[in-house]
């Protein structure tokens, strides 16, 4: 074979070759390289510090893919429930005035076990676990 | 009658023996039908009788003597008669503690105040009495599905008259209520999904005292459910109007039995409710139909987004958390239908913007898979070529080495 | 010290150490038949080769994921969202498990119409009927680890089969299942089969298979064998290095670009997490490679004769599968003569089989 076909030959398969390891490799070694947030928070979520939420309030977070109620009962009592209502999903909310578990589409009412007072829910809202870690509120699922 | 008398007396049941259904069990026909009946009782359940409600002896086994009428057999109760019959032991609070502790006992006190009772009162017999919803001679818990005043069966049991035209003929009473209700979103949640809460005909109108709820209440008994709907009427424009003009507040809008699921149509179009009464260029209807263009957009916008995410994820990018997202804006969209009920412009604004954000939000999310998708695709191309370079190299490659000829051994 | 005749200096320290040279020489002399059936040498290969990609991309994955029921399905999730170049790991990982398998049942019936199982390669059959069998374990105990809807009904419907053999039935699904139920138990014993007892049990297999092919070369169809008998020439050869070698290379980077683009275009999804506690959906059918013997058990009537359909089913296919593997045996008659007619008239009726109640498992 003549000099230029080799050497177009040689570039070919070379070039060929090397640019093709990279487009495999690339991909691999980005792979390996953990990302920003290093794991799926699956089993417990932070809900903010302890001085956010004020004593007999409620407020919304996200876990996971669903919202979760946080209300603090007291200075020292935490309180966690899944926040869609086992009636029709509508997300409840924590009614100060009557230390309930209210949920504004048709009025149903939870206590604060999570169990139905009164209205439409058939069933009671999940519980989750709260735990305080330093000045960090932590929510987590039950085992 | 003796022993009948004792028994009625202490309720201790003699379960031992039962002469009417010894004997009634073995006839035929009319005769033999209540005794049969009588195994899914509930009375026969805590040991009564027959004799403990048409009277009669249960221990003799004589007919003359178990059906005697100088002993107190009554044999068949008038319909007249009926209500009285059963309060005589269900509205004795005493005697039914010995069974159903908290059972209620003022049944026969608010079937007086019905429509019902009224009638019955006058000598009206084709009204309902007890045994025309409970059943006689099998009647059953209303927790029981069988029972007829079972939640998903009471409306088909009020319909059975209601329903019938040429029954309810003379009473000035329509007979298409339970023909609106079945097209109702309350029968659907009944009826389709088994939802034990949704109401149904005794919701509103009560079961024992029967009677439709005043003009003025209807509010108040949509309101036990939906109470923010309730709230925000109270303190719209339209409560005292409605109140003023005798109109019945949410079934003005709403009708009483055909309840269908709220839409925009009702705020503006061809069959809206507002402009019933609201000319298109007076107040009311201007913000009617500002208030339904307000909706409309976040519909829009959702519908927007909706579409842009299905399409990511059809291509397989995933997305799932933006279709979380999603899930709240439609909650705004509920928020805003509610807000419609305080009757202004500016509460129906509120989650309206709130869920054009979120609206925004996901649409954006969507369009950056779109972007990553095709960003995905071109990384896909450059490989390609690098894989289609090195191919045609080793095919060079071969031919070189194996010059024009087949290879040879 | 280097002579003319002695390798450079490098390649003599790597030679001292480990004596390449006996294969190198043997390299050199491998050949590759040269006939109208040459293309079906290739699927051997190309299996082998996306064995090695699924080696390499569950590697990868193995980084990432997490065997239990609280955190399969998200770990997956998050392979696929947030690491960098995740959902192409992870789509190449299940497109290469399907096409291995799908080469491999190719690569069989080549064995079987090209009739390259005829003495003395026997044992090379039989190992490779192993491997198909742990190829379909691997897919079995893999597609539960996402642990979704799809997966854990799939290996429900499974493991209620193996429960149904005759004797040994219920131990079986116990030991499959790790317990009474698919569940948590069923995730972790599933994750261990796959990444550690079967690769071992496939790298010793494989090996073997591998060294019984290089010792008997490769095999040439009755007809090549004959067509160059009557023309008084021996079957043409190519050499195995660089020729048949570049050929293969050329088969493996389209295959890789192929993988690359279902990856891409056709991304393999993530599905719903597993609920055990919600009834089975409608229409759930196991992957494609189990798709006929699935749809034949369900046309088969509740009961033959005395006998439960299902285990009449189970034990056609066990016979079946026992006649298939012992196939070598039979395809000679007891004067050595071939039963040309009666193997390629089984291969097709199998094929035919395969296709056709896989299409029907797939659209019923």
């Amino acid at each position: 074979m003549d000099e230029p076909r080799r050497n177009l030959l040689r570039w070919l398969l070379g070039g060929g070759f090397s640019a093709s390891l990279i487009s495999f490799l690339y991909p691999a070694f980005k792979f390996m390289n953990p990302p920003d947030i290093p794991e799926a928070s699956v089993n417990e979520v932070s809900a903010g510090k302890v001085q956010d939420l004020k004593p007999n309030t409620g407020k919304i977070v996200k876990f996971g893919s669903l919202p979760v109620l946080l209300v603090r009962t007291t200075e020292t009592e935490w309180r966690a429930f899944s926040a869609v209502c086992t009636h029709l999903n509508c997300t409840v909310q924590y009614k100060e005035s009557s230390h309930q578990i209210w949920c504004a589409c048709h009025n149903g009412l939870y206590n604060l076990n999570g169990q139905v007072v009164s209205g439409p829910p058939p069933h009671p809202l999940e519980a989750y676990s709260v735990h305080i870690r330093g000045d960090e509120v932590v929510i987590s699922r039950r085992a | 009658m003796r022993y009948g008398v004792l028994a009625f007396l202490f309720a201790v049941p003699l379960a031992a023996t039962d002469s009417c259904l010894e004997c009634h069990s073995v006839l035929e026909g009319r005769l033999q039908a209540p005794a049969k009946a009588f195994a899914n009782d509930i009375h026969a359940r805590f040991g009564f009788s027959c004799a403990d409600c048409h009277g009669g002896n249960r221990n003799e086994m004589d007919p003359e003597t178990a059906m005697s009428k100088a002993r107190g057999f009554v044999g068949k109760i008038p319909r007249t008669a009926v209500p009285e019959r059963c309060a005589h032991c269900h509205s004795n609070a005493s005697l039914m503690e010995k069974y159903k502790p908290r059972q209620r006992v003022d049944q026969m006190a608010q079937y007086r105040t019905s429509v019902h009772g009224k009638r019955l009162a006058t000598g009206d017999t084709k009204v309902a009495t007890c045994i025309d919803c409970h059943s006689v001679h099998d009647i059953r818990e209303v927790k029981d599905p069988l029972s007829p005043v079972h939640p998903l069966r009471l409306p088909e049991t009020c319909a059975r008259c209601h329903a019938d035209p040429a029954y309810m003929a003379g009473y000035k009473l329509a007979t298409d209520q339970f023909a609106n209700y079945r097209k109702s979103v309350h029968w659907e949640a009944l009826a389709k999904r088994g939802d034990l809460s949704a109401p149904s005909c005794a919701s509103c109108h009560g079961n024992h005292g029967a009677q439709p709820p005043e003009v003025e209440s209807v509010a108040a008994v949509c309101g036990t459910c939906h109470v923010v709907m309730e709230d925000l009427y109270k303190k719209s424009p339209h409560q005292p109007v409605f109140a003023a003009m005798g109109a019945a507040g949410c079934v003005v809008c709403h009708s009483n039995h055909e309840i269908r699921p709220p839409n925009v149509g009702m705020l503006a179009g061809p069959n809206a409710v507002c402009s019933q009464c609201h000319d298109a260029t007076s107040a009311g209807g201007i913000a009617a139909a500002e208030m339904a263009q307000q909706i409309t957009s976040l519909e829009k916008a959702l519908a927007r987004s909706d579409e842009i995410l299905a399409n990511a994820q059809q291509s397989g990018m995933e997305v799932s958390e933006a279709l979380l997202r999603q899930r709240e804006g439609r909650e705004d969209l509920v928020k805003a239908a509610v807000a419609v009920h305080a009757f202004e412009t500016a509460a129906v604004q509120k989650p309206v913007n709130e869920g054009l954000a979120i609206a925004a939000e996901t649409y954006q999310t969507g369009a950056s898979a779109l972007k990553e998708r095709t960003h995905r695709r071109l990384g896909l191309s450059v490989s390609l070529i690098a894989i289609a370079v090195t191919m045609l190299g080793l095919w060079l490659a071969i031919r070189s080495i194996e010059g024009r000829t087949t290879p040879s051994s | 010290m280097a002579s003319a005749t002695e390798p450079p200096q490098r390649v003599g320290w790597l030679e001292e150490r480990l004596g390449l040279a006996s294969i190198r020489a043997f390299l050199a002399h491998k050949t590759v038949p040269v006939h109208a059936q040459t293309l079906w040498y290739y699927f051997g290969g190309i299996t082998l080769f996306l064995f090695v990609i699924q080696v390499l991309t569950g590697t990868l994955l193995l980084l990432y994921y997490r065997p239990s029921p609280a955190e399969a399905y998200e770990s997956v999730q998050f392979i696929v969202t947030r690491v960098q170049f995740g959902w192409l790991i992870r789509s190449i990982h299940s497109w290469s498990a399907n096409l291995m398998i799908l080469s491999a049942f190719i690569h069989m019936f080549s064995v079987v119409f090209l009739r390259a199982f005829r003495r003395p390669r026997e044992l090379t059959w039989l190992s490779g009927i192993a491997l198909l069998g742990l190829a379909l374990g691997f897919g079995f105990s893999g597609y539960l680890l996402p642990w979704n809807t799809v997966s854990y009904f799939a290996t429900k419907v499974g493991t209620d089969m193996a429960a149904a053999v005759p004797v040994v039935g219920h131990g079986l699904a116990r030991f499959l299942r790790g317990g009474n139920d698919v569940g948590g138990a069923t995730l972790t014993r599933f994750f261990g089969f796959h990444v550690a007892v079967l690769p071992g049990i496939t790298t010793l297999l494989l090996l073997a298979h591998l060294m019984l092919v290089q010792k008997h070369g490769m095999s040439s169809p009755q007809r090549a064998v004959e067509e160059y008998r009557r023309k008084g020439l021996p079957i043409p050869q190519m050499p195995f290095f660089p020729n048949f070698f570049l050929r293969e290379l050329m088969a493996w980077y389209a295959a890789l670009g192929v993988l690359g683009s279902l990856a891409a275009i056709f991304p393999w999804e993530l599905g719903v997490k597993a609920d055990p506690f919600a009834p089975a959906p409608a229409g759930i059918r196991p992957e494609w490679y189990f798709l006929a013997p699935f749809y034949t058990l369900k046309l088969i009537p509740s009961h033959v004769w005395v006998f439960e359909g299902e285990l009449v089913g189970l034990v056609g296919f066990g016979l079946l599968a026992l006649w298939w593997v012992v196939l070598p045996f039979w395809a000679v008659n007891r004067q050595g003569e071939e039963r040309t007619r009666l193997v390629t008239g089984a291969g097709v009726v199998l094929v035919a089989y395969l296709v056709t109640f896989s299409a029907l498992g797939y659209w019923r």
